[in-house]
């Protein structure tokens, strides 16, 4: 069983629907407890990084208890920020700290909006399990106005006005800034190839 | 590179597609998730379902269609028409819609962008806003463009963006349904006055109209219906010609 958490941050219908989609079976954990017996955990999350202070010691605990079970976590859009030491959209907002760095917003240049809104390119630094099967320079969707600095847990790097890391790989801590959950049949794949990394 | 999008609006009456849907192959023309998983196939970037049901009952059903058209594609997909309320607004999200297009409701109860942004997320949260051009001015129409407001276009967006909008969906009513292509003008102006994407919308009647309104108008995205209904290879080409062209796109 895999961990949907629900912290609050945006719907997560079509989370749901794309892993049931693939052929996960996920539940929503209740209290952080839940997180002891699971094969994976998924953070999502649209929106304000504050939102993640929802996700108590408690919560933080549970979930870098999986990881430390050696079970892979998935961190989608916000989520993957939070896998970072914090983002300046919240300053003493706390992340994980999994991967080094802060997340910072995106430079605007015309006609560069932020948000980041749409299909864009990523680039593979480096092959790596979660774009298994997936083309260089495949698109997928992006919703966002803050990023992920470029550090040598990138797997892949999307470019808007400044290169921002838009996924995340350290051992099985896996973290996508784009949506998988909106991105056809590249995003399918990707939480597929996420599924074999059980 | 960030792409131009290219977005399908299926208008959507009790459950079904109003407006010339032509496909072979379809075993109902008029089935929103069928039309909705076609175009996916045919790689449209994102679909809007614009419910133009007048009756209330219509307006329940709107839900099952937002939910069957939602399980059978993962691209984004936008519901509008019917959003006068958080309530609506929830009920469109919880069966599966991404975002949620307001219009009057926003014209008449601005907070309402800011509540869903707040709930939802900025990105959930679209403005659409109907313009017309009167004595040089682009001035906002409501209620499906049959009443003039005295506010602005370019200034209605501003605020639409402050307080929390994460687009704009824009449609001329002086373009709409006459296929004489977008209005480039008012799109530009729009555009270049908020820090937001920008979705043309009205007029769309070939495929270069759609360079136009990505360079001239400065559009983000594009919108249309009826283009897309009669051929089968629509959405393909004119993303063909657009990267011919220089203009990037999702192929």
């Amino acid at each position: 069983m895999i961990a949907l958490v629900d912290y609050g941050a945006g719907n997560l219908t079509s989370v749901r629907k794309a892993l049931a989609a693939v052929g996960a079976d996920v539940q929503t954990p209740q209290r952080p407890a839940d997180l002891d017996t699971v094969e994976a955990v998924i953070v999502p999350g649209v929106g304000n990084f504050a939102r993640t202070a929802a996700l108590d010691r408690e919560w933080r605990d549970a979930i870098l208890g999986v990881v430390e079970r050696g079970r892979p976590l998935l961190g989608i859009c916000v989520g993957l920020q939070w896998l970072f030491e914090g983002s300046t959209e919240a300053p003493g907002c706390e992340g994980l700290a999994l991967m080094p760095g802060q997340c910072q917003l995106l430079k605007t240049e015309w006609p560069n909006k932020v948000p980041h809104v749409g299909w864009n390119e990523l680039e593979f630094p480096r092959a790596s399990r979660l774009f298994d099967g997936i083309r260089n320079r495949s698109q997928v969707y992006f919703t966002h106005s803050y990023a992920a600095p470029v550090t040598d847990e990138a797997i892949a790097v999307t470019t808007h006005v400044v290169p921002f890391a838009s996924a995340v790989e350290r051992g099985h801590v896996f973290g996508v800034q784009f949506h998988p959950e909106k991105s056809g049949e590249i995003g399918l794949r990707v939480l597929t190839n996420f599924l074999n990394a059980l | 590179m960030l792409s131009k999008r290219i977005i399908a609006c299926l208008d959507v009456r009790n459950g079904q597609v109003v407006k010339g849907v032509n496909f072979e192959g379809l075993r109902n023309a008029g089935d929103p998730a069928e039309l909705a998983e076609r175009y996916n196939k045919e790689g449209i970037d994102e679909v809007v379902i614009l419910d133009v049901t007048a009756t209330l009952e219509g307006r329940r059903a709107l839900a099952a269609t937002v939910s069957a058209v939602a399980k059978r594609i993962f691209i984004p997909l936008t519901v509008g028409g019917g959003i006068r309320s958080e309530d609506d607004a929830a009920a469109a999200i919880d069966a599966g819609a991404e975002k949620v297009s307001l219009n009057t409701a926003a014209l008449n109860d601005p907070a309402l962008i800011t509540t869903l942004a707040s709930r939802y997320g900025s990105q959930a949260a679209i403005v659409a806003i109907d313009a017309k051009w009167v004595d040089g001015r682009a001035l906002v129409y409501v209620r499906s463009g049959s009443a003039e407001t005295q506010r602005e276009a370019v200034e209605w967006a501003r605020e639409a963006a402050d307080r929390g909008a994460g687009e704009i969906l824009l449609t001329s009513i002086d373009r709409d349904g006459t296929k004489k292509g977008f209005d480039c003008e008012l799109t530009a102006a729009v555009s270049r006055a908020v820090p937001i994407p920008v979705i043309a919308s009205g007029g769309a009647g070939s495929l270069e109209h759609f360079s136009e309104v990505f360079t001239d108008g400065c559009a983000d995205a594009a919108l249309a219906a009826s283009i897309f209904h009669f051929s089968e290879h629509a959405v393909r080409d004119l993303k063909e010609m657009l990267r011919n062209q220089g203009i990037p796109v999702r192929l």
